[in-house]
């Protein structure tokens, strides 16, 4: 764990208390059980706005605390424990590229809304089932937004799109021209197909060329915060079944065949800690973000594709039973993975970064 | 202890550092710039030029190279911002530090902590002068990982201790004044029955045979003692204390191994530059094996992911005043991807990454190859991979033994 700040560490006490507490997993079940695309609680995500979290990367004068990316992973963190299914990833990602590029009639409309959950954004990128950024269609002309984007996060419950077009990034508000087609994933979160036809689009025009790549960077870094939360409870799930089931009249935690694996998880959560809160820090620091966050998110990827595999395969039968969690986190680590740079993806980037 | 406090009070930190900066101007022999300690080292003998000695001499007079041991024993008294200004001038001026070896990284901090005043005074000074070498008397061949097993004998005979057995991996045995050893002073309790003692290598009875290893070196040694006269005021701590000091020094081993700063300073050249001077390119200056290419960025994401973890531990024992749990994995990642670069090295380099000696290879292809095949011995030494894996499950993770 990075060394907090005394704010950092009231918000991340608070958004634990509020997990274990007023969100536990037995709340994604509710959330799985109502069949609703949208796949959040309402309520959940109006007090989650109420105790600022929206706002976290939000500046002051547009009704946020500014504390920062590190601050928001810690948040996020907590929520993918948890398993809370909510859009406050989205709508990070999304306020972060009003913030970046977003002129200041952009910024007073939409940041404040966002900020109070009022209203909800996402960011809509992708073309095809892999992340691609590289290859977008999408277009505009006179200000009319044409082109479908695949398997957009959170679109269900999103008042806004922050939509990637071969120019750049537009703004584009739900209503007319903008539908939905549901792509129900293994998750059982929010995943649409979204076809924008001759939808009304605002530019986001500043924050330059390298915009898209900064948003995605965050999208990424907040993702991995995720991923470590999920990693996190998978791995102190499984150590403490191993020390309370018993076979051979032994506990299974006294085997070391086991502990051995044990350790190598532990060692590679430590990994993935270290990467994935380098990459949070980058952001605040504004140095060297494209590397930390393909680091945090290569990172958070290798370590809970592996956490997710071993996790089921300790808690034996019963990691297989939809009555256990384990399940559950397997489920929601592929789709994380696959969004916003698979491990191929990103190592690809980084021999770029690299230079070879 | 008031000598480590009062140099910070008197003098403040831009005039501790024009004092190093004139130091160095004065007694840093220029030839010696961008040389390494050989000192320090295990893997060779000293012959100092008389430049390097004068340097030794130099430092050693101010306690400069062990600068924040106490001054009464000859160390520098300084604080630790003093120290990290000795290491920043030193590396500006392309010097090294040339006390070193393991009385510095393991026994002078260990007797520090458990030694007699007559001890100290004794074995430290010579520590910091760079005058002594040191060398580990603690795996037997039947005493690896086990190493309680220990059955290196040391009888009371009255004054002194006659001392029988065979110990083995002795590093740099054969260029040791000194040793550091656990030996068994009872045979009737595994752990208490074990002492920590210290043997002059040029006492009648001690034999040290090199090893030589795959790497082609002999860095370790065989040591035996037949009927050794320890005199009895070299025994360290109580008799029956030897485990609880030797495990301490242990610790002192472990992190100097494991240490993501002189790794990161070892591995600093990225695989991937190496890999298009012996690879062939595409038109955009891509390594076209897209295959090799995807190892070494991935190989290059951990390997960062570790410098982040090393960093993280040292912020963490900082802030929490003491050691941090994630330190616990520190040797095993480290070492393990030590090796996982030497093995990419290779295989970026083919055939011409196999050499083993002449003019056909460079001196760097060459010391790739003997560090690589080296490199094996660091998951087995200072505690194996698979020991370090029982420590941090069991005392981290809290996991049982089994019943």
């Amino acid at each position: 764990m990075a060394v907090l700040n005394e704010e950092q560490e009231m918000l991340r006490d608070m958004a634990r208390e509020w997990t274990v507490n007023e969100s536990p997993v037995t709340e994604f079940r509710k959330v799985r059980a109502s069949g609703e695309p949208e796949a959040f609680n309402r309520d959940a995500y109006a007090t989650m706005a109420q105790m600022g979290w929206a706002g976290v990367i939000i500046p002051e004068e547009h009704g946020g605390s500014d504390f920062g990316f590190l601050s928001a992973g810690l948040v996020v963190e907590e929520l993918g424990q948890t398993l809370t299914a909510s859009p406050l990833v989205m709508n990070t990602v999304a306020a972060s590229a009003i913030v970046l590029g977003g002129s200041d009639e952009q910024k007073a409309k939409w940041l404040p809304r966002l900020a109070s959950g009022e209203a909800i954004a996402t960011l809509a990128v992708d073309e095809g089932p892999s992340h691609d950024p590289a290859k977008i269609e999408t277009s505009v002309s006179d200000g009319k937004l044409s082109g479908t984007k695949a398997f957009v996060h959170e679109a269900h419950g999103a008042d806004l799109f922050v939509v990637a077009a071969k120019d750049g990034l537009y703004l584009v508000e739900k209503g007319d021209g903008v539908a939905l087609t549901t792509r129900k994933l293994t998750d059982q979160r929010s995943h649409a197909d979204v076809t924008f036809d001759g939808a009304a689009a605002d530019k986001l025009a500043s924050g330059g060329d390298s915009l898209l790549d900064d948003v995605l960077d965050r999208a990424r870094v907040l993702t991995a915060a995720e991923m470590l939360g999920m990693a996190q409870q998978v791995f102190d799930d499984t150590l403490a079944y191993l020390k309370q089931r018993v076979q051979f009249n032994q506990v299974l935690a006294s085997f070391q065949a086991l502990q051995h694996r044990m350790a190598d998880l532990f060692a590679d959560l430590a990994q993935m800690r270290s990467a994935v809160e380098a990459g949070l820090q980058a952001v605040d620091g504004g140095f060297g973000v494209a590397r930390a966050a393909t680091i945090a998110k290569a990172e958070a990827n290798r370590v809970m594709h592996t956490m997710a595999n071993e996790g089921i395969q300790l808690h034996g039968g019963i990691g297989m039973t939809d009555e256990y969690d384990v399940g559950f986190y397997l489920k929601r680590a592929r789709v994380l993975e696959a969004s916003f740079g698979s491990s191929s993806w990103l190592k690809d980037r980084f021999s770029k970064l690299s230079g070879y | 202890m008031a000598t480590q406090i009062e140099p910070a009070t008197q003098t403040d930190e831009d005039a501790f550092r024009a004092e190093v900066q004139q130091f160095l101007a004065d007694n840093f022999p220029a030839e010696l710039k961008g040389q390494s300690n050989a000192l320090a080292g295990v893997d060779g003998p000293t012959n100092e030029t008389p430049a390097q000695t004068k340097w030794r001499e130099a430092v050693g007079a101010r306690g400069w190279g062990t600068p924040t041991w106490p001054k009464e024993y000859g160390g520098g008294g300084l604080t630790k911002a003093q120290a990290k200004i000795i290491d920043q001038e030193f590396a500006k001026a392309g010097a090294y530090n040339p006390i070193g070896g393991m009385g510095v990284m393991m026994f002078g901090p260990t007797l520090l902590e458990y030694g007699n005043e007559a001890q100290k005074q004794e074995h430290i000074p010579p520590i910091c002068r760079g005058e002594i070498r040191w060398c580990q008397g603690y795996s037997e061949p039947n005493a690896g990982s086990d190493l309680a097993n220990l059955q290196t004998f040391a009888e009371d005979k009255g004054d002194h201790y006659l001392v029988n057995g065979q110990k083995t991996w002795t590093s740099g045995g054969q260029w040791a004044d000194k040793c550091f050893a656990i030996v068994r002073t009872d045979k009737s309790d595994k752990h208490k029955g074990i002492s920590f003692m210290l043997i002059d290598m040029d006492t009648p009875g001690v034999e040290v045979r090199p090893i030589t290893m795959i790497s082609g070196t002999s860095p370790f040694c065989e040591t035996f003692f037949t009927d050794v006269k320890v005199p009895k005021e070299n025994l360290v701590g109580e008799e029956g204390q030897g485990w609880t000091i030797g495990k301490r020094l242990l610790q002192h081993e472990r992190t100097n191994i494991s240490g993501g700063g002189s790794l990161a300073r070892l591995m600093g050249q990225s695989l991937g530059d190496i890999a298009k001077k012996y690879q062939p390119t595409g038109a955009d200056g891509e390594l076209a094996d897209a295959v090799l290419r995807d190892k070494i960025a991935d190989f290059e994401i951990r390997w960062n992911s570790f410098l982040l973890t090393a960093r993280r531990a040292m912020e963490e024992s900082k802030a929490a005043g003491g050691v941090s749990e994630i330190s616990s994995v520190l040797k095993k990642l480290g070492t393990k991807l030590s090796q996982e670069r030497s093995e990419l090295l290779i295989e970026i380099r083919g055939l011409q990454g196999l050499g083993w000696e002449g003019d056909g290879f460079s001196d760097g292809e060459l010391e790739a190859v003997r560090a690589w095949l080296f490199g094996k011995a660091t998951t087995i030494y200072g505690g194996s991979t698979e020991i370090q894996n029982n420590i941090i499950a069991k005392r981290v993770l809290g996991m049982l033994d089994h019943q």
